[in-house]
């Protein structure tokens, strides 16, 4: 039974994804990322000698801002920054520049569901554009699930509305578009199978996250071949 | 104690100054023989005591204390008028603070990661349309030793077993008023509309437990000193239904592994089950009261 969704897509189906880089002059490193009709520009601005008062001196430091499109930075854009610079900060090499700090300032151009994801996928994009070193990649998702257990992927803002409840995660890039023979593994399942990020909204029975997980894994796996080609 | 015997440097180091300057390795140490610095074994949380009605003055309060780690709880209702798209519901303001008193390194605006979660609970009405309840949610942090969400939810939880909805009435107006203890005795010119003072009851009540992941250890309910060395936090908050309200995992440089994220949810369980008990028992000292 296929569920109709508005814009006539099928449940595994992403929203098309366009990324362009280089786009801001001033800015050592940018990128645009736009899922559908969600939109995030992200700006690199680094590395800047010095660090913050109570940041490690022997690692590089992340400083992530974080603008809405209206109104004034609240929680909710707090909230993004520290899920955003965590995020970054595990995929970066901190010990490359030590005693640095890296801005990374995100602007919300449209929001149609799914921002926090897009933003990641934007901010890894315009680290690439700044030649940041990075451990991998990022390709972050949001797989929502209906009433009826069936689980979407990249919703729009009415589909997420609708939702008992969804998940953002973001996963490693992975290595498969490289080395077609696989990958490290970890205790039987391939490293880029960890999250790195996951935040979820709603309740949810543990099983169906762990299907979320699944579908979204794959999703990834399809957003970083894409990343990959897109980054050349 | 000994001194660490074979360490890199010196043979002879106290063991503050190593546990100073060598946080890792010192944590490492004890986690292959399964045990951290302060006796625990890797999946257990530490004491927690919950001690209901310690704000007088607001409906409903609750300290909680998860080892070092202090909250306090405090809520006020008042009556609103509700919007229009969902006539039953009232609503939840909750604001987390963490005044200087807390910790040695309070940065201010931390962001308030509690509210979210908790705001889904409340939806009580006193006349349906007419008006609302609306509930102003403070929790202080008095105390910062690690797993801060896990110690806030517990106490706004338990802050809100103990809310008692006070006694209200429709004045000339058509108005709703609070009625103060005070105006107690024969004068009451029109009727209550409530009785009584009601406790709330409350669908399903979310606990949660936060995970440090770390190589391959999982170390349940971590202190400050443990999340500023291994910084990849997991927190998963399931209700008494066994419905997983939030996972959260900000970033970190550990990878979780599905294996991980079932390790975690299975701790968490086990730690519903703790702390429902412990929270059946304070509520169960303060009725005898």
């Amino acid at each position: 039974m296929e569920i109709d969704r508005g814009d006539g897509r099928k449940p595994n189906q992403l929203r098309p994804v366009a990324c362009s880089r280089g786009i801001l002059n001033r800015a050592h490193g940018s990128a645009s990322w736009s899922q559908g009709e969600t939109k995030v520009l992200a700006a690199v601005y680094g590395p800047k000698a010095g660090t913050k008062k109570n940041e490690n001196p022997e690692k590089a430091c992340f400083e992530v801002i974080w603008k809405p499109k209206t109104g004034q930075i609240g929680k909710p854009e707090k909230e993004c920054e520290m899920i955003l610079k965590r995020t970054l900060q595990s995929i970066c090499l901190l010990n490359v520049h030590p005693n640095t700090t890296t801005s990374i300032i995100i602007q919300v151009v449209n929001d149609d569901g799914g921002l926090l994801p897009c933003a990641i996928n934007a901010a890894c994009a315009a680290l690439v554009d700044a030649g940041i070193p990075l451990k991998h990649l990022a390709a972050a998702i949001c797989c929502s699930l209906a009433k009826n257990g069936r689980v979407l992927l990249d919703p729009n803002k009415s589909e997420e509305q609708n939702m008992k409840g969804f998940v953002y995660l973001a996963f490693p890039n992975s290595i498969q578009s490289v080395l077609p023979e696989g990958s490290l593994q970890v205790g039987g399942e391939p490293v880029e199978h960890g999250i790195i990020t996951s935040v979820t909204h709603g309740a949810m029975s543990v099983d169906d996250y762990l299907l979320c997980l699944q579908r979204g894994r794959a999703a990834c796996e399809k957003l970083s071949v894409f990343i990959r080609s897109s980054l050349k | 104690m000994a001194a660490a015997s074979g360490s890199d440097l010196s043979s002879e180091m106290e063991v503050d100054a190593f546990r100073r300057l060598f946080p890792l390795n010192f944590h490492e140490r004890h986690l292959l023989k399964s045990i951290r610095p302060d006796g625990r074994t890797l999946g257990k949380a530490r004491d927690t005591i919950i001690s209901l009605g310690a704000v007088t003055s607001a409906n409903g309060s609750a300290l909680t204390k998860i080892g070092c780690t202090t909250m306090l709880a405090a809520i006020k209702l008042e009556v609103m008028t509700p919007t229009v798209e969902s006539p039953d519901e009232g609503c939840i303001a909750i604001d987390f603070h963490m005044p200087p008193i807390c910790s040695p390194i309070v940065r201010p605006g931390r962001p308030a990661e509690a509210a979210p979660v908790v705001a889904k609970q409340l939806s009580d009405t006193i006349l349906s349309g007419k008006a609302a309840w609306m509930a102003y949610l403070d929790i202080y942090c008095l105390d910062a030793d690690g797993s801060l969400f896990d110690a806030a939810l517990l106490s706004a939880v338990a802050a809100f077993s103990h809310l008692q909805i006070p006694v209200v009435s429709l004045n000339d107006e058509g108005r709703i008023v609070l009625i103060s203890e005070d105006n107690g005795g024969g004068k009451l010119e029109k009727e209550p509309v409530n009785k009584e003072k009601r406790k709330l009851k409350l669908a399903t009540i979310p606990f949660s437990l936060t995970c440090i992941l770390h190589k391959n250890y999982i170390l349940a309910d971590p202190t400050a000193e443990e999340e500023s060395i291994m910084e990849t936090l997991v927190t998963v908050v399931l209700d008494s239904s066994s419905q997983l309200v939030s996972l959260y995992k900000p970033g970190g440089p550990v990878l979780a592994q599905t294996s991980a994220i079932q390790d975690c949810v299975s701790l968490t369980r086990q730690r519903l089950k703790e702390l429902q008990k412990i929270l059946n028992e304070a509520i169960s000292d303060m009725e005898v009261d």
